[in-house]
This record gives C-alpha cells, sequence and structure tokens, in this order.
C-alpha cells in the first residue's frame, strides 16, 4: 500500500484497449488484495469512518468479516444499511467521504472502503453463494400504502426502506427504465447496467411495486395519489434539468446538452444504432464543457463513439474541477485533452447548420465565490477560435421542475431545490423529499441518505396522530 | 404493458389505434401528447392525444406512417401490447372562446387537429377548419373532420382531391374575403406553419401553432426539444408543444428538426428489412 489516496491499487483495463468499448474499465480488487485491505483496519470502537458514511454503513463490521473471509456475511452487512452497496462501492466519492475520516487516513493510507464495499457485494453477485432473497417479512394485507416519486437512488433507497418497515410500497419512475441517473446518466464502463438491474431487482423482491411510464404531476398528480389512498408521499425526482450555457449559436446541430448525450448512449443504447433505434452522432472533433463527472462521462462516451479528438473546456483550473479525481485521472490516460481556464463565447455553424468553431474566451482566477473556490475572470481580448464539429454542454444540472409546477402548493428555492423541513417534508403535509431535487445535482449516497432519513420520518408521520 | 383495443385505418397511410391507459384517459387535455415505443429497442416516439374515453381507459392515437417507429406500430395487431406508454404530456391547450377560430392542418398534421377542432368547438367557437394534403391521405379523415367542423376546406398540391393549391391559399382568401377571425390554429410540416404565420403577423391575427421538434424524454430533461420562442429558449415537451406562431424562430426549428435525416433512414431501412416490408 502506499501513501497516496488517490492511488489506484485496484486493476483496471489499459487505456488503448477500453476506448474501444462500453465494457467496464476497473476490474475489482482480488480475494488476497481484499483481505490484506481489510486486516489493516484496526476495528475502531469510535469509527470516524461511519460518520463519514451518509447512510451509516456498519463499516468495521463488514470489514471484519472480509478480513476473516465471510464474504457473504460481509455482504449482508452491508445490505442491512445500504440496499445498492455494488453501486456505491463504485462511484461513491469515498476520497471524500468515509476514506477522508478514516483514523489511518491521519498517518497513512485510510482503509479502502469503498473498494471493499465493492468487492463484498460483487462477490455476493457473482457467486451467488449468498441468501440471495432478502428477509421478505410477511406483509399485512392491510398495510398502509407508500408512494416513492422517482427510482433514482434517493426513490429506491426509500422505497426499499419503507418496505422493510412493512408499507406496500409504489415506486413510480417517469421513464422505461429505472434507475434514474444510475441508467440514463452513468455509462456502461463506469457502471455496469447489469448490475443497476439486479439490485433494481432486489428492492422489488422486498416487495416494491415498481411502475413505470409514470409522470407524477402528469399521469396523476400528488391529490390523486392521496386520494388513491397513499398515506405519504416521497418526492425523489432529481435534478434532470440542464443548465445551457446561454452563448449564440447555441442551438446549431451538433450542440447537445450532456443529459440528451448521456440519454442517447446510456438509456436508448445509441452506440448500438440502428440495432437499437435512437440515434447519436458524434463528429470528429468534440469540446465538452465543464469539469464534473458528467463532463467526464460525456467526454469518455465520445472518444468511444469514435470521436478522433476530446477536449475538456474548463473555466477554472484543475485544482477547482468538481469531478472525482480517479476519473480525471482516466479520461486524461485515454486521451482526452483539458484546456483549462476557458470558456466559450459563442458557437459558429456552417452552411447546413451544423457546429463548425467555438470562441473561447481565456480566463485567470480572481477572488474567492461564495462556493469558496476562487472566480473565473476574462482577459480582456483573448478570444479565439477553435475548430470543433460537436459539443456537449455538461455545465451542471438543476432540480426537475416538473412537480412543483404541476403541485405550486409545493414551495421551492429561486434555484428550483424544493424547501424540505429537517425532516425531509416539504411545504404540502406528508410529502417528503430529497437527493438532487433537493440539494441540486450532488452524489448518489447523499441522495440514498435523504431517501432513508425520509423513510424514517414518512413512517413516523403515518403513525403519529393528526 | 398497454394493449391495443381497435385499429382502423383511416387512409393509404393514416391509422387510428385506441389504447388501454386508464390514468392517460383520466387526465389528459386538449393539446397534450404521448410518448410511445414500439419495441425494446425502440425509440421515444411523440403522438397527439386525438380522443379520450375516461369511462372506458381508452386514448385515441392517429399516426401517419413516415418512418422506423411509425412503420412498426401500423404492423401492431389489435391485443398486441406497446411496450411503453407515457402521458399525458406537454402543456395543455389554452381553449377559450373567442369566436371563429380558423383549424389549419397539413400532412401529418391532419391526424392531430381533431382534438383541437372538438375543443374549440366545444366551448362555443365556430371553427372553420383547412385540410391540405394528397388526396388519397384524406380520404376518411375527412368524414371524421367534417363531422367535427363548422366549415371544411379541402385543398391538395395537385388538386386531385378538393381544389389545388396550399392550405395558405385558402387563409389569404378568408382574409381577403374579410372573414371575420379570432385565431388561427395550425399544425403541419414547419414550412406551412411558417408560412401561416407569416400571413397573419401583419394583420396582428393571433396564431397558435403546435410544434413537432425532436424530443427524446419529452419530459423536460434532455433538452433536445428546444425551440426558440420570443428570443428566450423554450422546451417544446413541457412549455409547448403549442407556442405563438408569431414568436417562434422556424429557421432555427428546421435547422434543429434535420439533425438525423440520414439516420432516420438507416433506421427506417433496419426495420423494413426486420419486417419484410418494401420502404
Ligand atoms: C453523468 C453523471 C455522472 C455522475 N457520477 C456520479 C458519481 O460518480 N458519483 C456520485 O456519487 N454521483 C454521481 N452523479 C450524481 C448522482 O448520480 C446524483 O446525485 C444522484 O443520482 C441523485 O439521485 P436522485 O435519486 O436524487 O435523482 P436521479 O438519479 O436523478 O433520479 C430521479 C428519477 O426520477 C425520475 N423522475 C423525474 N421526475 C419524475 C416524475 N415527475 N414522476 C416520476 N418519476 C420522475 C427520473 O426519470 C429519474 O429516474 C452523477 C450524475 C450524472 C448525471
Ligand atoms: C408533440 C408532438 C405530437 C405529434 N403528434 C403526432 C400525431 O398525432 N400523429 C402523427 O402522425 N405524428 C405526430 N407527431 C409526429 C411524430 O412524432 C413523428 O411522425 C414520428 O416521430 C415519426 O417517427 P418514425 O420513427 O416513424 O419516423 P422518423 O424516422 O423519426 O421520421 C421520418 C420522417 O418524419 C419526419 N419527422 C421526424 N420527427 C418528426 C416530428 N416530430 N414531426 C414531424 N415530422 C417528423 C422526419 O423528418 C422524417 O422525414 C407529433 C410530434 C410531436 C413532437
Ligand atoms: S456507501 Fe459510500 S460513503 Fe458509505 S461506506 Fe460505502 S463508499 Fe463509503
Ligand atoms: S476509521 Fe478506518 S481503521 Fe477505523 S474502523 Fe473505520 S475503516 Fe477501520
Ligand atoms: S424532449 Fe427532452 S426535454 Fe423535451
Amino acid at each position: 500500500m502506499t501513501d497516496d489516496i488517490n492511488k489506484r491499487i485496484m486493476p483496471e483495463r489499459e487505456a488503448d484497449n477500453r476506448i474501444k468499448d462500453f465494457e467496464e474499465v476497473a476490474l475489482g480488487i482480488s480475494t488476497e488484495q481484499a483481505v490484506a485491505e481489510a486486516k489493516r483496519c484496526i476495528q475502531c470502537k469510535k469509527p470516524f469512518c461511519v460518520k463519514g458514511c451518509p447512510v451509516e454503513i456498519d463499516i468495521p463490521a463488514f470489514i471484519l468479516e472480509i478480513a476473516k473471509g465471510n464474504f457473504d456475511a460481509a455482504a449482508k452487512k452491508l445490505k442491512e444499511k445500504n440496499a445498492l452497496p455494488a453501486i456505491c462501492g463504485r462511484v461513491c466519492p469515498q476520497e471524500d467521504q468515509c476514506e477522508k475520516v478514516c483514523i489511518l487516513g491521519k498517518k497513512g493510507t485510510p482503509i479502502r472502503i469503498g473498494y471493499l464495499e465493492r468487492f463484498a457485494a460483487d462477490w455476493e453477485r457473482t457467486q451467488k453463494t449468498g441468501d440471495q432473497r432478502p428477509e421478505t417479512r410477511d406483509r399485512p394485507p392491510d398495510a398502509p400504502k407508500m408512494a416513492v416519486v422517482g427510482s433514482g437512488p434517493a426513490g429506491l433507497t426509500c422505497a426499499s426502506e419503507l418496505a422493510r418497515k412493512g408499507y406496500a410500497v409504489s415506486l413510480f419512475e417517469s421513464l422505461h427504465l429505472p434507475g434514474g441517473v444510475l441508467s440514463y446518466g452513468i455509462p456502461e464502463f463506469r457502471l455496469p447496467k447489469e448490475i443497476v438491474r439486479l439490485e433494481v431487482e432486489y428492492i422489488q423482491s422486498l416487495g416494491v411495486d415498481l411502475q413505470l411510464d409514470v409522470l407524477v404531476g402528469k399521469t396523476i398528480t400528488i391529490q390523486q395519489l392521496f386520494d388513491e389512498g397513499y398515506k405519504s408521499v416521497f418526492l425523489g425526482a432529481g435534478a434532470g434539468l440542464p443548465r445551457f450555457m446561454r452563448v449564440p449559436g447555441e442551438n446549431l446541430k451538433g450542440v447537445y446538452s450532456a443529459n440528451e448525450f448521456l440519454v442517447r448512449v446510456n438509456l436508448m443504447k445509441g452506440y448500438k444504432f440502428p440495432e437499437y433505434m435512437t440515434p447519436v452522432k458524434i463528429g470528429k472533433k468534440v469540446a465538452v464543457i465543464g469539469a464534473g463527472n458528467v463532463a467526464m462521462d460525456a467526454a469518455r462516451c465520445s472518444l468511444r463513439l469514435g470521436a478522433d479528438e476530446v477536449t475538456i473546456v474548463y473555466r477554472r483550473t484543475e485544482k477547482e474541477m468538481p469531478a472525482r479525481i480517479e476519473e480525471i485521472e482516466r479520461a486524461k490516460e485515454e486521451g482526452i485533452k483539458f484546456v483549462l481556464l476557458n470558456a466559450p463565447t459563442e458557437v459558429f455553424g456552417d452552411e447546413n447548420g451544423w457546429v463548425k468553431e467555438m470562441e473561447c474566451l481565456k480566463m485567470e482566477l480572481g477572488e474567492p465565490d461564495s462556493s469558496g473556490r476562487r472566480r473565473p475572470v476574462p482577459i480582456e481580448g483573448s478570444e479565439y477560435k477553435i475548430q470543433v464539429d460537436t459539443i456537449i454542454v455538461a455545465i451542471g444540472q438543476t432540480p426537475n421542475p416538473l412537480i412543483p409546477h404541476a403541485d405550486p402548493r409545493i414551495k421551492t428555492e429561486k434555484w428550483g431545490g424544493v424547501i424540505v423541513d429537517d425532516k425531509g417534508m416539504s411545504s404540502i403535509p406528508g410529502v417528503f423529499s430529497g437527493g438532487d431535487l433537493v440539494r441540486g445535482a450532488a452524489t448518489v449516497i447523499s441522495a440514498m441518505g435523504d431517501g432513508k432519513q425520509a423513510a424514517i420520518a414518512m413512517d413516523a408521520w403515518v403513525n403519529s396522530p393528526k | 404493458m398497454p394493449k391495443l383495443l381497435h385499429k382502423e385505418k383511416l387512409a393509404d397511410n393514416i391509422t387510428l389505434i385506441k389504447v388501454a391507459a386508464p390514468r392517460i384517459a383520466k387526465n389528459a387535455q386538449p393539446g397534450q401528447f404521448v410518448v410511445l415505443r414500439v419495441s425494446d429497442k425502440g425509440e421515444r416516439v411523440p403522438l397527439t392525444i386525438a380522443e379520450t374515453d375516461p369511462a372506458k381507459g381508452e386514448v385515441t392515437i392517429i399516426f401517419q406512417k413516415v418512418g422506423a417507429t411509425t412503420k412498426v406500430l401500423d404492423t401492431m395487431k389489435v391485443g398486441d401490447e406497446l411496450v411503453n406508454l407515457l402521458g399525458p404530456l406537454g402543456a395543455p391547450a389554452h381553449i377559450k372562446k373567442l369566436g371563429t377560430v380558423v383549424v389549419i392542418g397539413g400532412g401529418v398534421g391532419i391526424a392531430e387537429i381533431l382534438p383541437a377542432i372538438k375543443a374549440y368547438r366545444a366551448v362555443g367557437n365556430k371553427v372553420i377548419t383547412i385540410i391540405g394534403a394528397r388526396c388519397t391521405d384524406l380520404l376518411i379523415l375527412k368524414d371524421k373532420i367534417e363531422k367535427e367542423s363548422d366549415e371544411l376546406h379541402i385543398i391538395t398540391d395537385d388538386g386531385s382531391c378538393g381544389r389545388k393549391g396550399f392550405v395558405s391559399d385558402i387563409l389569404k382568401e378568408m382574409i381577403e374575403g374579410n372573414v371575420k377571425m379570432d385565431l388561427v390554429f395550425a399544425v403541419g410540416p414547419v414550412p406551412m406553419m411558417e408560412v401561416i404565420s407569416n400571413i397573419t403577423k401583419p394583420l396582428n391575427l393571433k396564431t397558435i401553432v403546435s410544434l413537432n421538434p425532436i424530443m427524446l424524454d419529452a419530459t423536460g430533461m434532455c433538452g433536445v426539444c428546444r425551440v426558440i420562442v420570443g428570443g428566450h429558449t423554450k422546451f417544446g415537451c413541457v412549455d409547448g408543444p403549442e407556442f405563438d406562431g408569431h414568436l417562434v424562430d422556424f429557421v432555427d426549428l428546421k435547422n434543429r428538426l434535420s439533425t438525423y435525416k440520414t439516420e432516420e433512414k438507416q433506421a427506417e431501412e433496419h426495420v423494413c428489412k426486420i419486417l419484410g416490408v418494401k420502404i
């Protein structure tokens, strides 16, 4: 083990090879690696790591099982608190959460909790030795009905927690596949869809009734849910509204929002067109605007679709890039170029309305802004043009406004976030919310933490005298 | 999965289907649409809700065979199931009593104007309908539309049915003849909606167009359906599909609609090969 927290000890496919397909990049640690790593954990009496995990996994306990070679028991321990361990083990920003506060990190390398989590979950799935079916509690036939809206990590977690508490849970999803960003956003090579499918199946096996093609607010209103006998509602509709740059030329052909591009690629499997009927067009020279996880994913998908040159254009410096360091490194290895301290100002098209050029303005860093990051300041007169034929705008998403629009009783912040109290309840009594719909674009695990807290609060609310 | 309850060929290229969709039937309002998929590898395709029967839980869709998805849809039989059906989508139409409403449908648009005709008439408007296309496309739909309208004008490009010319010719004549009009509502190919909006704009005659940008999720999440209206970017699937024709940037819309021309052809060829039919 080395002392660098960002050193990747997990085996992965060579860059030259992996950019040719959408297969998973990181391969998972070996049994020997896992046991050795688990044995490093000093089993703290007051484990800081657990405080760093939004769903409060009993980290020392599951690690101890791995150290003892009881991998199924480790998986079971994980699932007590986290219904989606194979997913979190892959996409959780561990370096900013549980691993950041691990005591061993004070002097040396923290325990690679995320890798171990992935290891145990993958073991259970692939070896099929474990107790596949969860403790499905016999639900009384008159169990109260609960509605969960949105099947992203927030909704999936809330639904599974409510089902475990004995409620009859309906999980409504507007798209034709469950999973939210896990299905339509994060690409196959980072999170295989088969894993999402199996983890969703696991949640269904707890008794959750998944109903696809239901857009709450349109197909059925919140009021109609209550009229149909649902006792409480959780809104986990996510932050799906794409932000655009608002520069001239942004509507030209060849300019995508990252959401459109990733939906075409991941949800609709556009990379298998025409067998899959939704096309996705990629040019030779692609510019991706932004430097978060979404931007890295879009850039790496572009490469896999056959682009010759993919460039990340970001208005701050590498230090401020919000993406996980691991993913930035992988993007670099794959040959993605980074143009930092640059912001697009205009897009130009050819005679057929396709993107041809992009004008950028150079930036320098000024005073810190409200986020604590130094604000990019334009350098006057520094405009120049670069040749591109595809532009993917990945500068952020805001909470989905559809439900608050459909039911104005739901109060939102100016930027769109649904306002909730400390129990996660919105301005409509009995209607709770969490995840990206409340926080703005955040993380899988924070959405799961919210879903879990909401389930506890919904249980209490339904049982409180009114 | 939503079952096909009824299927009827209205014309050479136009088919009417009724699908079981109780929740959609209950909440749908004029101006709204559904998105459907015909296979688990299929595209998400938007189609207007032509009629609903909330009591029976049925939704009627009228579609024109133009490409891959609509061709597959046309091969489906009563009892078959759609893979997905999502709706009702889009903002409901603002139907008000205004006096006389001229409803214009061209090409594919003819399949979409029926709910508007009914809704405007139901609140007490006089509805004058103008439809234009190839003759064979109209034969049966014509009767349905005639029944629902106060007045019907038919015009075809080649004069094979009704008069020869374009729907806009009739609108112009009506304007020259000082026919009193309070609203124009037009659905059809973009150039048609553009021409009509250009005719009515100098007269300040309010004109609503139902736009058909490319759509993907149709829930406001991807932005592919963005259109410029009055200088602002709007999402066709949630802010529309109906917009003030005088404010729409048609040049932008036409450009964006042509994004996947090559791929649409490819998909159609692919599907026709599987179905064993000629394009
Ligand atoms: C490309 C990309 C990469 C990312 N990478 C990472 C990463 O590596 N690590 C990490 O921690 N986070 C990552 N994130 C962020 C993370 O995915 C989100 O924070 C998380 O998914 C939020 O979960 P959620 O349940 O709140 O919402 P979502 O995952 O957005 O799910 C919301 C669901 O609700 C559905 N819905 C919306 N409206 C309605 C309605 N009216 N009725 C019914 N259903 C509705 C949507 O279709 C969707 O399925 C990434 C995000 C993106 C876009
Ligand atoms: C809100 C909305 C409501 C609609 N309602 C109806 C309806 O009630 N009945 C109906 O027949 N059609 C309707 N359309 C159009 C319909 O969605 C398209 O005809 C359909 O997507 C074609 O799919 P396809 O795979 O069969 O053909 P594609 O291969 O996708 O397209 C084949 C041909 O149709 C053209 N086309 C593609 N998309 C559209 C579009 N959105 N509008 C117009 N032409 C298009 C293409 O340019 C191409 O020439 C509606 C569209 C929208 C956006
Ligand atoms: S879920 Fe995330 S934060 Fe919690 S232990 Fe696993 S990797 Fe750490
Ligand atoms: S803080 Fe680190 S060493 Fe302590 S229990 Fe947690 S993982 Fe183990
Ligand atoms: S179709 Fe995706 S936002 Fe309208």
